[in-house]
C-alpha cells in the first residue's frame, strides 16, 4: 500500500519539473535586452558573432529543443557572462555552501522548534508558554534580512562572539547565518507543534489512553506525539522553500559564496542558462522537499494512503 | 455558543464585538492607524525632501542636527525616507492583497460553485501553479522585467497571493453548494453570475477577510525582500527593504541607519499579524 502511494505521489514529479523548465525558458526570453547588450566597447559584428556562437540567433523553439536535449544528457550549458565556465561548475562550487547552511538550519529548526512547542503545550500558561508564544509572533514579524544584520550588529560587531562575514567550516562562521535562517522556522514549528499537540490532547483516544491507566509520559510519547507532529511534517515542504529563499538573503548579508547570488545576478545579466540552472536547481529542491513531506505524512498517517 | 442573547444580533455584529474585545487586535489597529497617519503627513513636518542631499551633514547621528533621525551617507533625511518606505509598504500591502482577493475569490467561488469538470480543471491549474517554485520565478521575473518598474512589482507580488485564497474560497463554496438557500436560488432560475455575487461570495467573506488580513504583511514582507535584493524600488526612491540593505552595509559606523528602518518594518509586520490573528479568533471561533 505504501509503495502504491509513493508511486502515485512521485508520478507528478517529472511532468511538473518539465513544466517548470518550459515555462521558465520562454518567460525568461520574453524579457527585453540580451546577454551581450551591456557589454561596453564591443563592435556590433562581434556581438552578432557571440550570439551566433551560443546559438542565440536561432529561432526560440530550436533553442528550446537544443536546451531540453542538453538537459536530458545532464548538461545545463555554459554561462554566458562568466566565460569558460559551465553552469554545472558554478553550481558545484556554490551548492555545498548553500546545502550545508540549509541542512544545518532545518536541523536546528526541528531540534529546537518541536521541543519548544511540546514544552509550551504541556505547561500551558506557564512562563515557557508565554515566551514561546511571544517568540512565535516575533518570528513572523522578523524577516531574515532584518534578523541577519541585527544579529551581526549585536553578536558580531559589538560583542565579537562570532564572525560577521566569510566562509569557513567552523562554528564561528556558521552560527550567525544558520541562526538567521533557522529562527523564523523555529518560531513557526514551535507554534504548529504547540497548537496541534493541544488539540490532540483533547482527542478521545488520548482520554482512552489516560483512562486505561497509562502514565502521562506514555500517553504523550506513545499516543499523542505522532498525530500531533503531522502538521509539522506537512510544513516541511514550505519550510525548505522558506530556507532556500532565506539563503538568498543570508548569503548576501554574510558574504557567503553559495548559489544564491547566481539567481539574481544571472537574471540581471540576462545569463539565460545560469538563470535556468538556478530555477531548475531550486525547483527540484522544492519538489523533492514537498514529495518527501508527502511520503513521510503517508507513512505516519495511514488514512491518507487510502484516500 | 453558550451566549444567551435576548436581542437578535447578526453574526457580523457579534464578530465585530469579539474583535473589539481582543486587546492585541485593537492595540495593533490603533498602532497601524497612527503609523499610516504619520506616513501620510509626517514627511511634511520635517521640511526635508526624501531625495535632497545635504553635504554638510553626511551620516549624521539622530537628534544631532536638524535631521530628526539623522541622515544616510549621502546626507538624505532618514526620518523622511523611512516614512516614504512605510507609504510604499502600505500601498504594496493593500494593492497586492486587493489583487489577490479579487482573483482568488472569483476563481475559488466559480470553481467551488460550478463543481464537476470545471472545478477539476480550475483546481488542477491551481495545483500546478502551487507546485512551481513561485518565489524564484518572481525573483527572476522582477530581475528580468521590472527593476524599478513599480507596476511590474505590484503585479508580480499580487499574482502570488491569490492561489491560497482561491483554495480557501473554493472549499467554502463547495460546502455551500447544497445548502437550501442556494438550491432555492438555482431553482428560481437566477443566473450563475448573480448567484455567485449575491449568494456565494457574501457567505464566504469571513475566511476571506481573515486570510486577506494575514496576506497584507506577507505582501509587505515580499516587497521589502525584493527591494533588499536590489530588485524592487530603485534609488533615489526608498523602500524599507532598500533602507535595511543600505543600513546593513554601514552598521559598524552608523547603526541607526539599520535600526530605524528595521524596527519600523518589524512594528508594521507585527501589527498586521496581530490584527490578522485577532480577526481570525473573532471570525473563525473554531480555530481560537
Amino acid at each position: 500500500m505504501m509503495l502504491a502511494y509513493a508511486l502515485r505521489r512521485s508520478a507528478a514529479f517529472i511532468p511538473t519539473l518539465f513544466l517548470i523548465v518550459t515555462v521558465s525558458f520562454f518567460v525568461i526570453r520574453l524579457a527585453p535586452g540580451g546577454p551581450f547588450e551591456a557589454e561596453q566597447g564591443l563592435p556590433p559584428e562581434v556581438k552578432a558573432n557571440l550570439r551566433a556562437a551560443y546559438g542565440l540567433d536561432q529561432p526560440l523553439i530550436v533553442q528550446y529543443g537544443r536546451y531540453v536535449r542538453g538537459l536530458l544528457h545532464g548538461e545545463l550549458g555554459p554561462s554566458l557572462r562568466m566565460r569558460d565556465i559551465s553552469v554545472s561548475e558554478l553550481i558545484a562550487r556554490g551548492f555545498p555552501v548553500s546545502a550545508t547552511l540549509g541542512a544545518a538550519a532545518v536541523a536546528v529548526a526541528l531540534l529546537a522548534g518541536i521541543p519548544l512547542g511540546i514544552g509550551a503545550a504541556l505547561r500551558r500558561h506557564s512562563l515557557l508558554d508565554h515566551l514561546a508564544t511571544a517568540f512565535a509572533v516575533a518570528g513572523l514579524a522578523l524577516p531574515s534580512f532584518v534578523i541577519g544584520p541585527l544579529l551581526a550588529l549585536v553578536l558580531g560587531v559589538h560583542l565579537h562572539w562570532f564572525a560577521v562575514a566569510g566562509w569557513q567550516l567552523d562554528l564561528s562562521h556558521l552560527v550567525l547565518p544558520v541562526l538567521t535562517l533557522a529562527l523564523p522556522v523555529v518560531a513557526y514549528v514551535a507554534r504548529l507543534t504547540r497548537g496541534s499537540l493541544l488539540e490532540t490532547l483533547r482527542a478521545d483516544f488520548v482520554r482512552t489512553a489516560r483512562a486505561k491507566g497509562l502514565s502521562e509520559r506514555q500517553v504523550i510519547v506513545r499516543h499523542a506525539l505522532r498525530p500531533a507532529l503531522l502538521p509539522v511534517v506537512s510544513y516541511l515542504g514550505p519550510a525548505v522553500a522558506a530556507i532556500v529563499t532565506g539563503s538568498l538573503v543570508v548569503e548576501s548579508v554574510f558574504g557567503l559564496p553559495g548559489t544564491g547570488r547566481y539567481l539574481v545576478q544571472g537574471a540581471i545579466d540576462r545569463d539565460y542558462p545560469l538563470v535556468m540552472g538556478m530555477v531548475i536547481l531550486y525547483g527540484t529542491l522544492t519538489l523533492v522537499a514537498n514529495l518527501a513531506a508527502d511520503l513521510l505524512y503517508g507513512w505516519l498517517d495511514p488514512r491518507v494512503r487510502h484516500a | 455558543m453558550l451566549e444567551t442573547a435576548t436581542v437578535p444580533v447578526s453574526s457580523w455584529a457579534r464578530s465585530w464585538g469579539r474583535v473589539r474585545r481582543s486587546r492585541s487586535a485593537c492595540v495593533a489597529a490603533a498602532g497601524l492607524g497612527a503609523i499610516a497617519l504619520l506616513a501620510a503627513v509626517g514627511p511634511m513636518w520635517s521640511g526635508f525632501p526624501y531625495d535632497k542631499l545635504d553635504w554638510q551633514h553626511l551620516a549624521a547621528a539622530p537628534f544631532a542636527t536638524a535631521h530628526w533621525l539623522g541622515t544616510d551617507r549621502l546626507g538624505r533625511d532618514l526620518y523622511v525616507r523611512t516614512l516614504y518606505g512605510v507609504r510604499l509598504s502600505l500601498a504594496i500591502g493593500l494593492t497586492a492583497t486587493a489583487i489577490s482577493v479579487v482573483i482568488g475569490v472569483a476563481w475559488g467561488a466559480t470553481a467551488g460553485f460550478l463543481g464537476g469538470r470545471v472545478d477539476g480543471a480550475m483546481m488542477r491549474i491551481v495545483d500546478v501553479l502551487n507546485a512551481l517554485p513561485y518565489l524564484f520565478l518572481v525573483i527572476a521575473l522582477t530581475a528580468l522585467f521590472g527593476r524599478g518598474n513599480l507596476y511590474v512589482l505590484f503585479l508580480a507580488i499580487g499574482a502570488v497571493g491569490w492561489i491560497t485564497m482561491a483554495r480557501i474560497v473554493r472549499g467554502q463554496a463547495v460546502s455551500l453548494r447544497h445548502r437550501a438557500f442556494l438550491e432555492a436560488a438555482v431553482a428560481s432560475g437566477a443566473a450563475t453570475p448573480r448567484i455567485l455575487t449575491r449568494h456565494v461570495v457574501p457567505n464566504v467573506l469571513g475566511p476571506v477577510v481573515v486570510y486577506a488580513a494575514l496576506t497584507i504583511p506577507q505582501m509587505i514582507l515580499f516587497e521589502s525582500f525584493l527591494s533588499f535584493l536590489g530588485l524592487g524600488v530603485q534609488e533615489p526612491l526608498a523602500s524599507l527593504g532598500t533602507l535595511v540593505r543600505d543600513g546593513a552595509e554601514q552598521m559598524g559606523s552608523a547603526p541607526w541607519l539599520l535600526i530605524v528602518p528595521a524596527s519600523v518594518l518589524v512594528v508594521l509586520l507585527l501589527g498586521f499579524n496581530l490584527l490578522g490573528d485577532g480577526l481570525r479568533d473573532a471570525l473563525d471561533p473554531r480555530d481560537a
